[in-house]
């Protein structure tokens, strides 16, 4: 009955994956490297920051986590930290599908999206009818956005077009939420895989493609990162066709994530440096970018005593 | 085991230290690198001092180092707070005992930095095993101060009342400029053995000793980010010192009363507790005291609801 309901259409052509470029890890590895190395201070380095806590996909996803939590949460996207003026709100709020209704409601004429993990999130161990479901159930909740994690065990056995197929399949059920397709970097291993799976998530209609649930080490990391970039920049040049970003997991500091900009910038170009087209999946990022933007105007060093508990 | 370095034989080296030529061999000069989070990094500034006794011979070349150095030190310090103030009391006494250890095992290299940097034999000697003795009186007290000052207080309802001493978090030291080991030692042992972690800005004449005991700290157990030692100019630091929001106290060791004035008016952006050690004589009685653990202490008062505590009518 499930099937009759959720029908699944194959698209008509499969491009041979097999084929997709390979990756010179000592050489992105190097180059990732070097966006570590650029200076920004003074008012650049206020701008970006406030930049990065715009793009924050502030992200709670544990099984304790409750309707409490969830509004909490959502009050702190919305007043990040009201001590301070000219502060902006983070880009969306990442919850898993049965939280959607809770932060949907308490988002309420912010502007601030609301994010669904689906499709068996985060191992997506589960039948694609289950998957169509879960994704249905959160766009039906209210969600801007879907989190869809890939089948990685069939992509390591190559079935390449049942996970190109999954992922198409979602996209059509998603309605006008935006499709993230999380590729969890750290389990795929090599960067060559990496670019594989981006190029099939792309042409497989993804609007997003992310590293990481931030359920599995590594996650992730500005090397992957640029791969991923790189992937959506020669997608763009062949298709015409933007794709967002969004590394998720492991980004804790400022510092780290204004490297991240600088790789975007330096790869994609300004068109990308905005939160529709690119995104940090992080919890405690927020704190230390509001930490460090106090810092910058007061001039002294912050404890983490006078921020929220999150 | 003291080494006699003769003025003859010495020339100046390419990065004006002297070095020793009369050997067959190249002497190994020691890099004294700054100490922080149990690592033992280069000051992130690239910049360097070398200090020189009076005799104007230079000493080394040591870190200059910088409000980031100290903003990690402190990273480091926080992350430490709650693993070292978790420690049972007992096993904290354990620690510093074995500092105390390890400080006694390398008498000899402190005795030798000692003299390098001015001190006569005798009070060099005299120095260090106060030093060691100083470590071995606060082991003693980790695990005591805390019954000598907690109590049992009277109220006037049938609550159980107890206030206990508890560690204020991390604290900031600029240590006294003289006494380059023995102040050292007697400021950073009350400190730590009440649970506390601290970074410290080392002599900026006399740093050598300040390093070695880094590497003594390195060797006893001491968990990493307990104590962080910087050297610098006290100068540059000491506004960094009191306007972090993250450190929990400053302890001011030297006389400067401008420094001491900014201390007392820029700790109060986030209430730090202020304690200027300029009077003490660490050679003496009153240079160790259970009331040193107690600076860094905060006390904490607990109301536990009880039933009536004695049947007769009478209680606390």
């Amino acid at each position: 009955m499930a099937l009759a309901k959720f029908p699944i259409k194959s698209p008509a052509v499969h491009a041979d994956f097999s084929f997709s470029t390979h990756i010179d890890q000592v050489g992105v590895e190097e180059r990732a490297s070097r966006f570590t190395k650029r200076s920004i201070k003074k008012e650049s380095k206020v701008n970006g920051l406030k930049l990065v806590l715009n793009m924050i996909d502030l992200t709670t996803l544990e099984g304790k986590d409750t309707d409490g939590k969830v509004k909490q949460l959502c009050y702190k996207a919305m007043h990040p930290h009201d001590a301070v003026a000219g502060i902006p709100t983070v880009a969306a709020i990442c919850v898993y599908p049965s939280m959607v209704k809770v932060a949907k409601k308490a988002l309420e004429g912010s502007g601030i999206k609301v994010a669904s993990v689906a499709t068996a999130f985060p191992s997506g161990q589960a039948p694609r009818e289950i998957k169509i479901r879960d994704t249905r159930y959160a766009v039906n909740e209210g969600a801007d956005e879907v989190d869809m994690v890939i089948s990685r065990g069939k992509f390591h056995a190559g079935e390449y077009n049942f996970v190109f197929d999954e992922i198409a399949s979602i996209k059509e059920n998603c309605g006008n939420a935006r499709l993230k397709v999380i590729l969890e970097t750290g389990e795929l291993g090599t960067f060559d895989k990496v670019r594989r799976a981006s190029d099939i998530a792309m042409h497989a209609g993804a609007d997003f493609i992310k590293t990481s649930t931030g359920k599995i080490q590594p996650a992730a990391t500005l090397p992957v990162t640029l791969v991923m970039l790189e992937a959506i920049r020669d997608f763009y040049y062949k298709t015409g066709k933007m794709i967002g970003m969004k590394p998720a997991g492991g980004i804790s500091k400022s510092k780290l994530a204004l490297h991240y900009l600088v790789m975007v910038k330096e790869v994609l170009g300004e068109d990308w440096l905005n939160n529709h087209w690119f995104r940090f999946g992080a919890s405690s990022l927020a704190n230390d970018v509001l930490m460090q933007i106090v810092k910058e105007k007061t001039g002294v060093y912050q404890s983490a005593n006078y921020f929220s508990v999150d | 085991m003291e080494k006699t370095i003769k003025k003859s034989s010495l020339t100046i080296s390419e990065n004006g230290l002297e070095k020793k030529v009369s050997s067959k061999r190249l002497e190994v000069l020691k890099t004294y690198k700054i100490y922080i989070g149990g690592q033992f990094p280069r000051t992130e500034s690239g910049r360097y001092y070398i200090p020189t006794n009076v005799a104007g011979k230079k000493l080394a070349n040591v870190c200059l180092s910088s409000r980031k150095d100290f903003r990690d030190a402190v990273l480091a310090a926080r992350g430490a707070v709650s693993g070292w103030s978790g420690r049972a009391a007992f096993n904290r006494g354990q620690v510093l005992y074995r500092m105390a250890e390890m400080l006694e095992g390398r008498k000899a290299q402190f005795i030798d930095e000692l003299i390098q940097q001015d001190a006569p034999r005798a009070k060099a000697e005299k120095e260090v095993n106060l030093a060691i003795d100083r470590l071995i009186y606060y082991a003693g007290w980790c695990d005591k101060f805390q019954q000598v000052f907690s109590s049992v207080n009277p109220v006037a309802s049938s609550y159980f009342n107890f206030s206990v001493p508890e560690p204020t978090g991390v604290v900031a030291m600029i240590a006294p400029q003289g006494d380059s080991l023995l102040g050292l030692v007697s400021v950073i042992a009350p400190v730590i053995a009440g649970g506390n972690t601290c970074v410290l800005l080392a002599s900026e004449s006399k740093p050598l000793c300040a390093v070695t005991f880094a590497e003594v700290l390195n060797s006893s157990d001491l968990p990493a980010g307990v104590v962080n030692i910087l050297t610098g100019k006290p100068g540059e630091l000491v506004s960094w010192f009191v306007d972090h929001m993250d450190v929990n106290a400053t302890i001011y060791c030297e006389t400067n009363s401008e420094i001491k004035k900014m201390i007392r008016e820029r700790s109060a952006m986030n209430l730090k507790r202020i304690f200027f050690y300029d009077k003490v004589n660490w050679y003496t009685q009153e240079g160790q005291s259970p009331y040193f653990i107690m600076d860094t202490q905060e006390i904490k008062t607990t109301w536990h609801p009880i039933e009536n505590i004695a049947g007769a009518g009478g209680g606390y």
